[in-house]
């Protein structure tokens, strides 16, 4: 198990990570996910033993191993640039870190031969990195990693520099790959998408603070949040400030959202209302949701579905709707919030209730 | 921008630094310890306080070999810095010839000082050398050993000659950089090759050229052994620059104590200058 | 603004083609409308930079035109082509503020300074900079140095189109979201010729009206993002396009029943086949459902992304993914179902047309 226990890295007088506290166990793939320089490739620096935290303490199964250096603890990494040796062989390339640990040849041919099926590399060991595409490039790399035996696995965004549909694939396999290491596996990547995919559990970062970590797909349901929120949402997460009286959010125009039964109690104030861009449709969810009028500003086709830009009262949301559909510009089309999946935010941003599925 | 943690690294350094304390550190001190001492050999010193550095500073010699000093380097700068960077631009950058000048342009910081100075003195020798020859064929009066106005002429020439391979190599290294996309779209934009040069090419090699300024700035503050070679700091005084100036005060007239304290000025000259440089080109940089 | 002609354009990086297989880009004969969006989308080393860089005039192709508005403009350069580029990597010229950025290509051309100024700030405002015209370029995030490098182009009143080669791959996800449909509004607005390669489905799909898909130098298909999606006329766009791309299954054809091993699959409409040539079913994972009536389906994994699940398993012991809605069912032993409507039939990787029904 590797642990995090306040950990902070300031670098001049700003804090690139602030005093984050995670704890991940073995054989578990963690995501972490957040903009650029939301401080993920220097948290898995702290992790890897690269960097040493200006306060806090880095754990290793029960042992305290914060300073010490990264060649003592195991560590693979692999980065977003495809980092070979270029004048080896893939063979080669893969049996490196055993042949610097001196392992016997019999052991590193099988090792070898075992990760090259694992990534799909057996038909090019002979051939050297430049004589291969991107995607086996970053195999080999991956191969690597997975040979060496490590105990911690830090994947920094490893497939920023693919191809859309190979990073597609990559991205399927390798959870099966870690699956059969029994390694933490920590990945960080900026895009939602990939970490939904990958599942396991996520870590949302934000400007060096860890905001929640807990499993990918309750990260995404119930943040704690507006930032995790925000984070964890691509498209970008539709929002509006509201304030609440009796039972309902009141609009203008005279279009209400009902306050979900749960938090009905709640005091009367304003509120920052989330949904998901699927939560937004041309048609009511439910029987008696209220139309709001809202300005087309830009649509999107992807053959499948379209996303559709509004404008409400000065809010921009992004509407996801199944098929095609051809709405103009500055065309006043009817929109429905769909009120069983609302995330609501006080004015600090904090979470004052997360749609529970069950309930809805 | 980040620290590893392996204090064994230390140990990699260590000889470096004592190189450099035997090198630098301890002479400097020795210096130090001279300039503000009198000798009168056999070992016996008397301390004198600031008085060697008083006589220095208020003496006309060293201001003028100073000023002189001052002029010479200017003067290389400002021929040295253009002409690198237009040789530079001049230069292929891909294609078979690219390694081929850049065999040329290291040649001539391949030589030796000394022999440096030695050939151009054989070369501009005005009865026997090439260019001296030439110069008065075409109906020049040219004497470097004879007239200040030459010697000066073949001075800077031989440094210039010497010298402008280095800012070129370093020109041409940070032209290397600047990717394929930024011409492209100075094309697009109709920008003219002056534009290209001021937008493009200049910013994207300011770093090294501050480091091409720095470079050439000290080392021709402190150059010595080409004018030796070549005019011996004369016809009189007119080429000696403050190297030659503090031999022949420590050598030529064994004054121990204002050659100290001279030097310990010119190290602290040269100091502040390399600082004023960096500091100025380095200026909104923070990115 | 221009209409684009590419006239029976082929190119080799080797001086000597020989055979077609020495042809990095094989033969291109079409035509882009003027005002058209329009996307080159495909795998690496498939061509598509090749092609924007004939485009361009970068490249001079090995064979055949390029016409803009009639004219024939294969022997010109870059610049005499009026065209504007927006790269990969931001290029912004570092020392001038972003109203310079915006007024160096017209200054260059020598318009007046009060044309300019009109100019400038006009674009200024469309690409949403305003208030930051005295910034120092070089002090800007990607994606706002990506926009003046945009302006750049927009600023120009005779360009003939703008092309864009990759130009969100350094920019954050939530900013890929407002860069792009602010393009597509500005595209609106001005009605410029636009060009755009990537290798990104969605980035191309949300861009352009007329999308090109390309693989290892030839265009296996030219549609607007709705043909690409429902009737892909090649195995590749049906893989290529969509995510999960395409489930493709061997079938046998039997008068309007494709039968995948011991299952049989109700065709909308007979397919004519010719004999011998590999006969394939292809079907979108969104055209699929799980339910208690259908082909028996063995489920391995089910991987949920939020707003759907991806059901991943076998049919006949062929790999198949199905798209299960957020608050879709999976029951227990779920079985699968066809829709008709998305069911496309290809011989030897090429769509076959189905016969108009009786």
């Amino acid at each position: 198990m590797l642990e995090l226990k306040n950990v902070s890295l300031a670098v001049g007088a700003e804090n690139w990570i602030d005093d984050v506290s995670l704890a991940l166990s073995k054989g578990t793939l963690n995501v972490l996910l957040g903009p650029t320089l939301s401080g993920k490739t220097s948290l898995m620096r702290l992790m890897a033993g690269l960097d040493r935290p200006s306060s806090g303490s880095v754990w290793f199964d029960g042992q305290d191993v914060t300073g010490v250096p990264v060649q003592q603890r195991n560590v693979a990494m692999v980065y977003q640039q495809f980092i070979n040796y270029p004048a080896m062989t893939v063979y080669e390339n893969i049996a490196s870190p055993l042949r610097v640990r001196g392992a016997d040849k019999k052991h590193i041919d099988a090792e070898v031969r075992r990760a090259a099926e694992l990534l799909k590399l057996t038909p090019y060991l002979d051939r050297t990195p430049l004589q291969l595409s991107g995607g086996q490039q970053q195999r080999t790399a991956l191969a690597r990693a997975i040979v060496k035996n490590a105990s911690l696995v830090l994947l920094d965004e490893p497939l920023a520099n693919l191809d859309y549909k190979l990073r597609e694939e990559l991205r399927e396999e390798l959870p099966k790959v870690f699956a059969e290491t029994g390694a933490i596996f920590v990945y960080a990547t900026t895009e939602p998408h990939e970490a939904l995919l990958l599942g396991g559990s996520t870590a949302t970062l934000n400007e060096g603070r860890v905001t929640q970590f807990g499993p990918t797909i309750e990260v995404f349901r119930k943040p704690n949040d507006l930032v995790t929120a925000r984070t964890f949402a691509d498209p970008p997460l539709n929002t509006i400030v509201l304030p609440k009286k009796g039972a309902k959010f009141s609009l203008d125009g005279g279009a209400d959202l009902p306050v979900p039964v749960e938090l009905a109690d709640i005091a009367d104030a304003a509120y920052t209302i989330g949904f998901q861009p699927h939560h937004l449709s041309l048609r009511p969810p439910v029987p008696g949701a209220k139309a709001l009028r809202a300005r087309v500003q830009v649509t999107e086709i992807t053959g499948s579905e379209s996303f559709v830009h509004v404008e409400f009262g000065g809010s921009r949301w992004v509407m996801l709707s199944h098929g095609i559909v051809s709405l103009e510009p500055d065309e006043t089309v009817d929109v429905y919030i769909d009120p069983r999946h609302l995330l609501v935010f006080d004015m600090d941003g904090n979470a004052v209730r997360v749609p529970d599925r069950k309930a809805a | 921008m980040n620290k590893t943690l392996n204090n064994r690294a230390w140990f990699m350094v260590l000889p470096v630094l004592l190189l450099v304390a035997f090198n630098a550190i301890i002479p400097l001190m020795t210096v130090v310890n001279y300039s503000v001492q009198e000798t009168f050999g056999n070992n016996l010193f008397f301390f004198e306080g600031f008085k060697w550095y008083e006589q220095v500073l208020t003496s006309s010699r060293f201001h003028a070999s100073l000023t002189r000093q001052i002029i010479f380097t200017l003067v290389i700068l400002a021929i040295e810095i253009p002409l690198g960077v237009a040789v530079a631009l001049a230069m292929p950058r891909s294609g078979p010839w690219v390694p081929v000048c850049l065999v040329l342009m290291a040649l001539p910081l391949l030589i030796p000082w000394n022999v440096v100075g030695a050939m151009w003195n054989i070369f501009a020798l005005p009865d026997i050398g090439l260019l001296g020859y030439v110069i008065n064929a075409i109906g020049i009066d040219y004497n470097f050993t004879r007239q200040p106005g030459s010697a000066w002429f073949t001075v800077v020439l031989m440094d210039v000659w010497h010298w402008t391979s280095l800012v070129v190599l370093l020109a041409y290294a940070g032209l290397r950089s600047i990717p394929d996309a930024y011409y492209q779209a100075a094309r697009i934009d109709s920008a003219s090759a002056w534009s290209v040069f001021r937008y493009i090419q200049l910013p994207k090699m300011r770093r090294v050229l501050t480091i091409a300024v720095l470079l050439r700035f000290i080392d021709s503050f402190m150059i010595y052994t080409e004018p030796f070679v070549l005019t011996g700091g004369g016809p009189g005084n007119t080429t000696t620059f403050l190297s030659i100036d503090l031999v022949k005060a420590a050598l030529g007239e064994f004054n121990l104590g204002i050659a100290a304290a001279m030097s310990v000025i010119y190290f602290l000259m040269t100091l502040l200058a390399c600082w004023c440089f960096y500091t100025l080109m380095t200026r909104g940089d923070e990115q | 603004m221009a209409r684009i002609d590419l006239d029976h354009i082929r190119h080799a990086y080797t001086a000597d083609p020989r055979s077609e297989a020495d042809y990095a880009l094989k033969e291109v004969h079409h035509t882009f409308a003027d005002g058209t969006a329009c996307a080159l989308l495909g795998p690496s080393g498939c061509g598509k930079t090749t092609l924007l860089n004939i485009i361009s005039g970068l490249l001079r192709p090995s064979d055949g035109k390029v016409l803009f508005d009639g004219r024939d403009v294969t022997a010109l350069s870059t610049e005499e082509r009026n065209i504007a580029q927006v790269f990969q990597f931001p290029v912004v010229y570092d020392t001038m503020t972003v109203y310079q950025n915006l007024a160096f290509p017209l200054r260059n051309r020598g318009v007046p300074e009060a044309e300019v100024d009109t100019r400038v700030r006009e674009i200024i405002d469309m690409i949403d900079l305003g208030g930051m015209a005295d910034r120092r370029a070089n002090r800007l995030t990607a994606d706002s140095k990506q926009k003046i490098a945009l302006g750049r182009g927009l600023v120009r009143s005779d360009v003939n189109a703008i092309l864009f080669d990759e130009p969100l791959t350094v920019i954050d996800p939530h900013m890929k979201w407002m860069l792009r449909s602010q393009l597509k509004q500005l595209h609106r607005r001005v009605g410029f010729t636009m060009v755009y390669v990537t290798h990104d489905q969605t980035e191309a799909l949300t861009f352009a009206d007329v999308v090109v898909v390309m693989y290892e130098g030839e265009i296996v298909q030219i549609g607007t993002p709705a043909e690409l999606f429902e009737r892909p006329s090649h195995t590749f766009v049906g893989y290529f396009i969509g995510s999960p791309g395409m489930n493709v299954l061997p079938v046998k054809l039997d008068g309007t029943t494709a039968r995948i091993g011991e299952v049989a699959v109700p065709l909308p409409a007979p397919v004519k086949i010719e004999n011998g040539a590999k006969t394939e079913l292809g079907i979108r994972p969104e055209y699929l459902s799980l339910g208690r009536e259908g082909a028996p389906f063995a489920i391995s994994k089910i991987e949920d992304i939020g707003r759907q699940k991806i059901v991943r398993g076998t049919l006949e012991s062929h790999p198949v993914a199905v798209v299960v809605g957020e608050d879709g069912e999976i029951p227990a032993d779920a079985r699968l179902a066809f829709d008709p409507a998305g069911i496309n039939i290809y011989a030897d990787s090429w769509r076959v047309e189905p016969e108009a029904r009786a």
